[in-house]
Order: C-alpha cells, then sequence, then structure tokens
C-alpha cells in the first residue's frame, strides 16, 4: 500500500490561527480531523497536499451541547462514537445516534468526525440524510467571520461544498424538534458491517395520536450527486394519516425523483426500486417501532 | 518535515523524531522496532493494525506521526500485565482464538478495549465490537469464545482484587 508524501502539518490552537495559515501558505493544503477520509484519499487516490491543518486541537470544536432554545449543537469534530453514543442524542434522536454507529467499524468511528462526514461530501455519507431529516445547519467561520447554512445548501456536488477553502465547518445545529418527532434512518446494504450505503433513507415525522402526519421529512443518500431532501415524496404524506398504501405512494414518488448513478456497487435501477421500498418500511418503522435499537434487530427492521 | 514529539508508549514516555507524514504503523514497525502491530489492508478495513490511542482503538494505518506529541499508545507488546499475559491472550491461546495468526494483535487490542467498556459482553457485544477486524483464516467462533472466557477471567479478577 502507496505511503502519504512528505507533507508539513501543524496544529493550530485557534479557528483564527488554523485560517491564517490557510491563508499564508496557500492553495495546496488540507484540514485534517479523523483523516478517515483524507489518509485513504492520500494512500489510494494520489493525493498529496503541501500541509496539513490538524483541527483536534482547536478549543471548543468537539462536544454536544443541548441549548436553552431546545436545539443540540454537534461541534464539527465530535467523533462519530461519540454521537453513537451520546446519551443526548440517543434519546432525542435515536435514528441519527444510529446513523453515526452504521459508519465503519468502532476504530474507524474513534477517529472520523461528524463534521468530516459532512466536508468530504461523499453523496452516501452515512449522517448526512438523518441531519438533513432534522432540517440540521452548518456553522461556518473563516477570515470575514461566522456563518450559518442550510445543510441542503451546503452540499454542492460529490466532494463539493459551499466552503472556502481557508473556511472551516465548526458545528452541526440541530433545531429545537417538535416532541413527538419520530424517525428512522435505514442503510441499505447486503453486508451487515464494514460498507458504504448502497442506498440511505432517513425520515423523521411529526404524527398526532392518529397517525396523522403533521410535518414529514425524507432525506436519501447515495442517490444523487449529494445527499438530497426527497420534498415530492413529502408532500405525499404530509397531513394524511400514515397508511401502508399512502407509505408505498411516498416511497415511489422518492424512488422518481432520486437520481442515482449505477456504479460497482448496485446498478442505477436497483438503487431507485430500494429507495422505493426503503423509504416505505423507513416510514412505517418510524411510525410504528420508534427509539433505539440494537444493531441486530436492524436488519430485521430493513426487511 | 520532521518533527520532535513526546508520547508515551506502552507506558514510558518517549521522546522520538519523526516525519510528519509518517504512518503510526510504520513508526512503531520500522523506527521503534515494535513489529506486533501487523499491516492488513491498509485502507482501514482489516483491523489487522489496531492499537489504543489515548485509551481507544484506532487503525494506526490512517494515523500521521505529526498529529502525534503528547499521545499515548498501546501497541500489542504493551498488553501484558507485569510479567503475566493479559487475560485475552491467554484466553486466545486456550480457546485456539488463532490460527495464522496475522489478525490476532489487532483482535486482541479490540478485545480489551471492549471488556474495559463493556465486562459482560453478549455474544452479539462481542461481534458487533470485532466487526472491524477481519480473519482471513474465518476463526470467529473461537474468537467469540476467547473473548467471553476473557470477560469471566477478568471480573473474577476484579471481585477478587
Ligand atoms: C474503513 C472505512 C470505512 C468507512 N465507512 C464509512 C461508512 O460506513 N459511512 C460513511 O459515511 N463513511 C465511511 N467512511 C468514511 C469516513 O470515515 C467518514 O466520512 C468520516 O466521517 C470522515 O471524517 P474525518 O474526521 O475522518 O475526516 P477527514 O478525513 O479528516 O477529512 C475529510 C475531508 O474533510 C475536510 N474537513 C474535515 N473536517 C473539516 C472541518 N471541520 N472544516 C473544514 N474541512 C474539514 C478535510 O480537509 C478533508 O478534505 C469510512 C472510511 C473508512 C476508512
Amino acid at each position: 500500500m502507496r505511503r502519504p508524501e512528505p507533507l508539513e502539518i501543524f496544529q493550530p490552537a485557534s479557528i483564527r490561527e488554523a485560517s491564517a495559515i490557510v491563508k499564508e501558505k496557500g492553495p495546496g493544503g488540507r484540514f485534517l480531523a479523523g483523516g478517515t477520509d483524507l489518509v485513504i484519499a492520500m494512500k489510494e487516490k494520489g493525493l498529496s497536499p503541501k500541509y496539513v491543518v490538524d483541527l483536534k486541537r482547536v478549543p471548543n470544536l468537539s462536544g454536544i451541547c443541548e441549548e436553552a432554545d431546545g436545539s443540540l449543537t454537534i461541534g464539527a469534530l465530535t467523533t462519530m462514537r461519540e454521537v453513537e453514543t451520546s446519551p443526548a442524542v440517543c434519546k432525542r434522536f435515536p435514528f441519527l445516534a444510529q446513523s453515526a454507529a452504521e459508519v465503519g467499524s468502532i476504530q474507524i468511528r474513534n477517529r472520523a468526525t461528524i463534521g468530516g462526514n459532512m466536508a468530504n461530501a461523499t453523496p452516501s455519507a452515512d449522517v448526512a440524510p438523518a441531519l438533513l431529516a432534522l432540517e440540521a445547519g452548518v456553522k461556518i467561520a473563516g477570515a470575514a467571520g461566522e456563518r450559518t447554512l442550510n445543510l441542503g445548501e451546503f452540499f454542492r456536488g460529490p466532494g463539493q461544498t459551499a466552503m472556502l477553502p481557508e473556511e472551516i465547518l465548526t458545528a452541526i445545529v440541530i433545531p429545537a424538534a417538535h416532541p413527538n418527532l419520530v424517525g428512522e434512518y435505514i442503510k441499505f446494504s447486503p453486508r451487515e458491517m464494514m460498507d458504504l450505503a448502497y442506498v440511505g433513507v432517513a425520515v423523521a415525522l411529526v404524527l398526532d395520536g392518529k397517525k396523522r402526519c403533521d410535518a414529514a421529512r425524507i432525506a436519501l443518500g447515495a442517490v444523487s450527486p449529494t445527499p438530497m431532501r426527497a420534498p415530492k415524496a413529502e408532500a405525499v404524506i404530509e397531513k394524511q394519516i400514515l397508511t401502508e398504501e399512502l407509505a408505498q405512494r411516498a416511497g415511489d414518488e422518492a424512488a422518481r425523483e432520486c437520481k442515482p448513478i449505477s456504479d460497482v456497487r448496485s446498478s442505477a435501477e436497483y438503487r431507485r426500486a430500494m429507495v422505493g421500498a426503503m423509504t416505505k418500511r423507513a416510514l412505517l418503522n418510524a411510525a410504528e417501532r420508534p427509539g433505539p435499537v440494537a444493531w441486530t434487530e436492524r436488519r430485521e427492521r430493513r426487511y | 518535515m520532521t518533527k520532535k514529539i513526546q508520547i508515551t508508549l506502552n507506558g514510558k514516555k518517549t521522546s522520538v523524531e519523526v516525519q510528519a507524514h509518517r504512518l503510526l504503523l510504520d513508526l512503531l514497525r520500522d523506527e521503534i522496532g515494535l513489529t506486533g502491530t501487523k499491516e492488513g489492508c491498509g485502507t482501514g478495513d482489516c483491523g489487522a493494525c489496531t492499537v489504543l490511542l489515548n485509551g481507544k482503538p484506532v487503525n494506526s494505518c490512517l494515523i500521521l506521526s505529526g498529529e502525534l506529541d503528547g499521545a499515548e499508545i498501546v501497541t500489542i507488546e504493551g498488553l501484558k500485565i507485569g510479567p503475566e499475559l493479559h487475560p485475552v491472550q491467554k484466553a486466545f491461546i486456550q480457546d485456539g482464538g488463532a490460527q495464522c495468526g496475522y489478525c490476532t494483535p489487532g483482535m486482541l487490542m479490540m478485545s480489551k478495549a471492549l471488556l474495559e467498556e463493556n465486562p459482560n459482553p453478549t455474544e452479539e457485544d462481542i461481534r458487533f465490537a470485532l466487526s472491524g477486524n477481519l480473519c482471513r483464516c474465518t476463526g470467529y467462533a473461537k474468537i467469540v469464545q476467547a473473548v467471553q472466557d476473557a470477560a469471566v477471567e477478568l471480573r473474577r479478577m476484579k471481585t477478587e482484587g
């Protein structure tokens, strides 16, 4: 296996310092979080950054905080393992915790960060659909100060985001959610572990006592150039009573509006069909059996 | 770029001169001479290179040495408790949890980390924890058994103080 090329490494102690290094050194550098995408790119894709700016020593970029206004802030450098095991995330959004638990192995999740998963902008990024369904925002800091974007505006294409080279993703903010919100993430992959999603489907629903959907958010991974919302499918169920037949129609709509490609994992046709089936299942699972589940139960929930 | 870093390696404070782009795996094996940590896939999938970094199991094939100043690292060479093998090592030997042995150091480091977090794991917990450790001799049944036996022994050691 090929080795990384020589490079310089910096470990700034503030965001300002980190941005300043990139400004001074110019193009050809990369930020480093957990390195589980970056070092792979150096070893497998011939990427050879001149310098690397390690963000792990910048204070306050990691950790999960329940804010007074009901929102949840997740620092960009928070590891997937921290998200997966966070009591606050498990209690409020078990399907988000589960989507973090779907990433790689424990060894990978001890390094992989939630910010890196977003900044790398892979269409199959496992945590993206759940965050899109929760209408999360991202905080970005740069020379000109801080700005906030919706996650949907942040992704621009495979590996492309709205960030400038010297900008740093500092946090993910999940707005206050309705107390009745339920959700589900299904990572569809024929392997139980250690594979990327062929299709990822996240749903977040606000249901009343009669299973009427007061709000519905459906987000898809691995089936378009960026993780995407499925607004037409959402419109099918909004303000309706969720039945199996309605979930099927929403699935059909999601299958129509996604834009999958064929690759080593799957053909576009198969992905489209699985978007239909998994969307239906995710909606019914969310409505019927919410709550955290053991991984052994996840596979049953898929079929 | 070379850089002088201080690390605590298997309990000993050490200062090493590293090239920033060197992988932790290569630092351990080629510069320091601790060859117990293995390279399998080189891409974080197989877990043969698992070490503990600041107490957590990670893939040493994906870590740049230049970021390690101040880190605490435990490798398979540091698993023993004094002169005695660690209970996970003893259990793997006793239960035949190794065939060719190449994946074993990684399996042992991951198992140690699991048992510290969860002293009484179910079979499913063990399989979940070891899902990033690949054994190509397909010896998983005995590996799982060994982790279960090590758990019993570790709990016994704990209650007996
Ligand atoms: C074996 C293996 C299995 C994997 N399995 C999965 C999987 O199942 N699902 C999945 O979604 N992913 C998977 N991945 C991919 C990867 O682990 C995740 O995408 C991870 O979240 C990336 O985070 P990181 O902290 O390691 O990012 P890094 O590799 O450190 O960074 C990735 C990119 O984002 C940039 N970046 C990182 N943080 C910031 C920031 N705060 N601000 C600005 N730019 C930043 C970096 O410059 C770099 O370009 C896997 C990877 C491996 C090696």
